[in-house]
């Protein structure tokens, strides 16, 4: 996700294809949890919090209630955090009424390895105890090196290691899209 | 940002900023049910205090406790530095414990960086006060404690203190706390004014970046802030001023006195206070004081410090010129 923006990456999602995947994850939260009256959604950020904040607005245009919103940052979670120097921390933001005995379903734009499914489960961990959680992400790209899976699936993406995929949100990025690039060789004398 | 925090002058714009939204997140933990983050798991970090301190001890060992980490608390007294024992013999022997971390207090100005740059130890060096000439976590937690107040919780993540005007009162001579300040709120766009006896203003003060005063009163009316300071007793071998009586009179702070600053400016002061001395009783207890509300700030800024330094291989990264700098 960090790789500089390639001039060659080719949209596999363009913004009207998000928007239909992400009413459809909407329907199908509803669908599993009978109504979806306990659901929480927490995006991790940057990108799964627009994810979040969009996909609580398809969930009240159905159930006609407002979902409580979150997001949860898991940056002091991770097991990678001795490979590179100490990062910038994002928001968390649990909504008021708390995550006990909630749904909780957590929103990402990639899954990958699922080591940040990890860490955001050892977080939530400390922020209460949810009845049940789920996972909802835009692209599974494969590549898990932990046993974890997502409950709703934007899009399967088949991809290699040598392959990148990024997603643009117009809140961030100006426009909609999902790009598959390929990874170019680091040159050389640059970290 | 450096890897040792020696002087409040070794921070950028950028590194200070980033260290008080670090805090603005580490702030928001504190109404968790579980307050503690698993971060620096399996890092081991010294409080090496060879002067007494209540406050800032008992806020790092807060902060490192909710980073998880492991705490070797050191005190001179009752240990082999009051048999004689030299920093160096000290430095070494925790080198040789396996520390991580050491957060040193010293009463000789330049002990943590004596420690940092003798290659006696290997591990980021914290300056927790030394003598008359540092306490930078003191200067960030204030800076927090502004900007939280001035600007605002949310409103203030990447806002600097550019245009606030804050006036600090006392013993500028003794105090490491006002040139720890001096340096961190000029660096983040604050003017400052030192107000103080002409005999506890240090020789060299017109190369700071601060305006100096010897009048409180002409002072008070143009101000975002008032840090009152403590007289150092402890630290003045000669008398500094005639009696406390007309210090009190002419440089602390009354109710009297606090009305004449604006509505919005808040007072501020690190601790200890001497009630009756720089700061009336009535001062000290009213609502625009934010004593407590600087303690409590401690832990969150400290936390961020230590994470910046200590949560990657190398500390945080805020722009590429800072870190050619370094090397």
């Amino acid at each position: 996700m960090d790789a500089p923006q390639q001039s060659d990456a080719r949209p596999v999602l363009e913004g009207p294809d998000i928007a239909r995947v992400l009413t459809r994850i909407a329907h199908e939260i509803v669908e599993r949890a009978k109504g979806a009256d306990d659901v929480v959604l927490l995006g991790i950020p940057t990108r799964g919090v627009f994810l979040a904040r969009r996909l609580a607005e398809k969930l009240e245009q159905i159930t006609g209630r407002a979902t409580p919103v979150g997001s949860l940052d898991i940056t002091m979670y991770r097991d990678d955090l001795r490979l590179r120097p100490a990062r910038a921390l994002a928001r968390t933001d649990i909504p008021g009424d708390g995550i006990d005995r909630c749904l909780v379903v957590l929103v990402d734009d990639v899954l990958f390895s699922g080591r940040t499914i990890r860490a955001a489960l050892d977080a939530l961990g400390d922020l209460g105890r949810p009845r049940a959680v789920q996972l909802a992400v835009l692209v599974d790209r494969g590549h898990r090196e932990l046993p974890i899976r997502a409950d709703y699936v934007g899009k399967n993406l088949p991809t290699s290691l040598r392959e990148t995929v990024k997603v643009q949100l117009s809140e961030e990025d100006g426009r909609d899209a999902v790009l598959l690039g390929v990874r170019e060789p680091a040159p050389t004398g640059e970290k | 940002m450096k890897r040792h925090l020696i002087s409040a002058a070794d921070l950028t714009r950028d590194d200070a900023v980033l260290v008080l939204d670090t805090a603005e997140e580490m702030a928001r933990m504190a109404d968790r049910p579980i307050k503690k983050l698993p971060t620096l798991r399996g890092r081991t970090i010294c409080n090496l205090f060879f002067e007494d301190s209540t406050r800032t001890r008992i806020s790092f060992e807060a902060a490192e406790k909710r980073l998880s980490a492991d705490v070797i608390n050191f005190s001179a007294k009752g240990s082999s530095v009051s048999k004689g024992e030299s920093l160096k013999d000290t430095a070494q022997t925790l080198a040789a414990m396996g520390v991580d971390a050491v957060v040193i207090r010293h009463s000789a100005s330049g002990a943590p960086y004596r420690l940092a740059n003798s290659g006696w130890i290997d591990a980021p060096v914290i300056n927790a006060g030394d003598g008359t000439h540092q306490h930078p976590t003191q200067a960030l937690l204030d800076a927090f404690t502004l900007r939280r107040r001035l600007v605002g919780h949310d409103a203030g993540i990447g806002q600097d203190l550019s245009g606030r005007r804050v006036t600090i009162v006392g013993d500028v001579l003794h105090s490491r706390v006002a040139r720890s300040n001096v340096d961190l709120l000029h660096t983040l766009g604050a003017e400052v004014t030192l107000v103080a006896p002409p005999t506890l203003v240090p020789v060299g003060v017109d190369s700071w970046p601060c305006e100096v005063s010897y009048d409180l009163d002409s002072a008070l009316p143009k101000c975002d802030a008032v840090m009152m300071l403590r007289v150092q007793r402890e630290r003045m071998n000669a008398a500094f001023f005639p009696t406390e009586r007309e210090y009190s009179r002419r440089y602390g702070l009354d109710a009297e006195r606090m009305a004449r600053i604006p509505e919005h400016a808040v007072v501020m002061h690190p601790g200890p206070m001497v009630r009756g001395m720089e700061i009336t009783a009535e001062v000290a207890d009213s609502p625009r004081c934010t004593v407590v509300e600087q303690v409590a700030n401690g832990v969150f800024t400290r936390m961020a410090v230590l994470y910046l330094l200590l949560g990657g291989n190398e500390p945080a990264v805020t722009q590429p010129s800072s870190r050619t700098e370094e090397k």
